[in-house]
């Protein structure tokens, strides 16, 4: 199939300046719409011809979508992020690096820093996966057909789903997610019926729920802010990013999580310290970014050491089912997990895995 | 406006991938106009039942008062697959509609379900019932006939009673039989389609042209059984078909019911050796095995 990389087809575009414009516009245009944030992503689909919208919505005029925000008194409540705040903006923000610097660690390895100058936090939440059957326009599952050429014995199927596939394997590719999944952020919608707040891992759906979006945005609904509320403001973080090429990529996985522990100790000894709170959040194991719950039970009260690092690892990948050629993600996830609980200094001891 | 949707493959074939999804509502709009049609004609049109020939009373009292009609192994087919069906469209056509939910695997386990439910019927209804009782014959076909003559107006002697089962159950049967082995063939091939106990996954057991219509086949077969079944619930529910429903519930219909619609020649119910107070006795009728029973299995 010929794909065209010059000339977008013609689209009507608006640039409106403000949320209820955009808002309006939305509604009017329902799912004939494209929403415009960054573009890193939507460009890619317009130029290749594979998306052609009738209507494309601009966001980046509108100034209230943009900017850190804090809430309550010094921040006391936490912060709220704009959508169209840029990845770069996440990156240097004080409060950020200061209270919530697990993400900034995960804005910081979005792709690279033109990139990040321009793509956006509720871009990067929001963007499509890229599986290259669905992006080259093959009229796959995801694309409302009624096949997977990923989940095949001859399909390249390297860098897809090893959990909770159904019919589709593709991935869902954000960095920014798990680690809004672990500071237990909530996203602010706005719909035709007002107002609607998610908690983070409720943003994303999986292709059981359905098949053709990777979160719950529906035509005519737009994603406004993100809000992090200050429970896990300067807890332990720990975010690790694996990819192919470390200047610029996708993750083939990344791991997000926040602890708060007590005691004394150091991890690796006898004297570790006690897990108290922990959220973890693993993605691109998936299609879409997977809160560990099973796993922040099994260690809540445990102590902070290689055996209940080893023991969350076993316990995260319980009912993967690799592909012909993503077998490696089982062991990669294992050791992420491990390594977000334990630290990646003790975690790099040799592994005692049985298997 | 197609009635199908279509793709371009990977190798520039423009193949079917599955129907249009506003099939679906078609199909419930056809079942309500039906509701809507059939019940004003029955209300302002139709003429009474009017039947050849009558039974006499020394006959009819040795007919139990309580008729066999469905085993309890008939019954419980009957239930399995409803629940399954049921199931099936539910799962098919709600996350369709914008109610979302994961839905596939509910699918798959209730098309396992109906399918062996299916395949016990026609081994329980090949060997061991009266496998001809729910096909038409030619009584039916002439006496359908006479019915829609003597509706119009025309001169025509009036029908037989039914045998066990009238014509438009035997017609719906034959709808609903090729409807759901439409449903059920494409289905067990669309298993491997998709992560089951059954069949390790193989997309490409068929070309991509043989696989969308496929999905055509199995996607019209679906809103054809939406009709259908629309149409059996309403009938289910009329009240003059109560005694037909309670029977699937009970298993026997009363003797007013079968003697008022069916033809004891016809429909053979094993009668009592001689008329008796006693026979008439729910006790004792119900203790007949008459050969009503064994047609029904």
């Amino acid at each position: 199939m010929a794909v065209i990389r010059d000339v977008m087809a013609a689209f009507e575009l608006f640039q409106p300046t403000s949320v209820a414009d955009a808002q309006k516009l939305l509604e009017q245009h329902g799912p004939d719409v494209w929403v415009l944030a960054g573009g890193l992503d939507s460009f890619d689909w317009l130029k290749d011809r594979i998306k052609k919208p009738k209507v494309v919505v601009d966001l980046s005029g509108i100034g209230e979508l943009r900017g850190v925000r804090t809430l309550g008194n010094d921040g006391g409540d936490g912060i709220e992020i704009g959508a169209m705040t840029t990845l770069t903006e996440v990156v240097n923000h004080p409060i950020i690096k200061q209270k919530y610097d697990l993400l900034a660690q995960a804005a910081e390895l979005v792709a690279s820093p033109q990139i990040r100058n321009q793509g956006t936090i509720g871009g990067n939440v929001s963007q499509d996966t890229r599986c290259w059957y669905y992006r080259s326009g093959w009229p796959c599952y995801r694309a409302g057909g009624n096949i997977c050429y990923a989940d095949a014995p001859e399909g390249r199927n390297r860098e897809h789903a090893i959990l909770q596939a159904d019919r589709c394997v593709a991935v869902n590719p954000s960095d920014s997610a798990p680690a809004l999944i672990a500071l237990d952020a909530k996203f602010v919608i706005r719909t035709r019926k007002g107002e609607r707040v998610v908690d983070a891992e409720d943003y994303f759906v999986g292709p059981d729920i359905d098949i053709t979006r990777l979160h719950i945005l529906q035509p005519g609904d737009l994603l406004t802010a993100i809000r992090i509320p200050s429970t896990w403001a300067g807890a332990q973080f720990y975010f690790e990013k694996i990819r192919d090429r470390n200047v610029w990529d996708f993750p083939l996985m990344n791991v997000a999580s926040a602890m708060v522990t007590s005691g004394d100790g150091s991890p690796g000894d006898g004297s570790a310290r006690t897990i108290d709170r922990i959220r973890i959040s693993v993605n691109a194991a998936a299609a879409r970014p997977l809160r560990l719950k099973a796993v922040e039970d099994a260690v809540r009260g445990k102590p902070r050491n290689v055996a209940t690092g080893e023991m969350a690892g076993k316990l995260a990948v319980q009912g993967a089912v690799p592909l012909q050629f993503n077998t490696y993600k089982i062991p990669l996830m294992r050791n992420l997990v491990k390594r977000a609980i334990v630290g990646a200094g003790s975690a790099t001891e040799e592994a005692t895995w049985a298997s | 406006m197609g009635f199908l949707e279509w793709a371009t493959s990977p190798w520039g074939q423009l193949v079917p991938i599955h129907i249009a999804w506003f099939l679906i509502w078609v199909a419930v709009i056809a079942g309500f106009l039906f509701f809507i049609v059939h019940a004003a004609y029955l209300r302002y049109f139709a003429k009474p039942k009017e039947f050849a020939g009558n039974i006499s009373p020394s006959e009819a009292a040795r007919i139990p008062e309580h008729v066999p009609r469905h085993s309890l192994t008939a019954r419980l087919f009957h239930w399995i697959m409803a629940a399954s069906m049921f199931t099936l469209l539910f799962t098919a056509f709600l996350p369709r509609v914008g109610v979302q939910f994961p839905w596939v695997t509910y699918h798959w386990i209730a098309g396992a379900v109906l399918t062996a439910s299916i395949l016990f019927h026609i081994i329980h209804a090949s060997f061991f019932m009266d496998f001809w009782s729910i096909w038409p014959d030619r009584i039916d076909l002439r006496d359908a006939w006479r019915r829609m003559m003597r509706a119009a107006g025309k001169p025509e002697p009036p029908p037989d009673k039914f045998a066990k089962y009238p014509l438009e159950n035997k017609l719906y049967h034959a709808a609903i039989l090729a409807a759901g082995l439409s449903a059920i063939i494409t289905g067990v091939f669309m298993m491997s389609r998709v992560r089951t106990v059954f069949f390790p996954r193989n997309p490409y057991l068929f070309s991509d042209m043989t696989w969308g219509m496929m999905y055509v086949l199995h996607g019209l077969a679906g809103v054809g059984l939406i009709a259908l079944i629309m149409v059996h619930v309403y009938f289910g529910l009329r009240p003059e078909k109560r005694p037909i429903t309670k029977s699937m519930i009970f298993g026997w219909m009363s003797r007013d019911f079968y003697l008022k619609e069916h033809d004891p020649k016809r429909w053979v119910v094993e009668t009592s050796p001689s008329p008796s107070p006693s026979s008439s006795s729910p006790s004792a009728s119900n203790q007949l095995r008459g050969r009503g029973l064994s047609d029904a299995g």
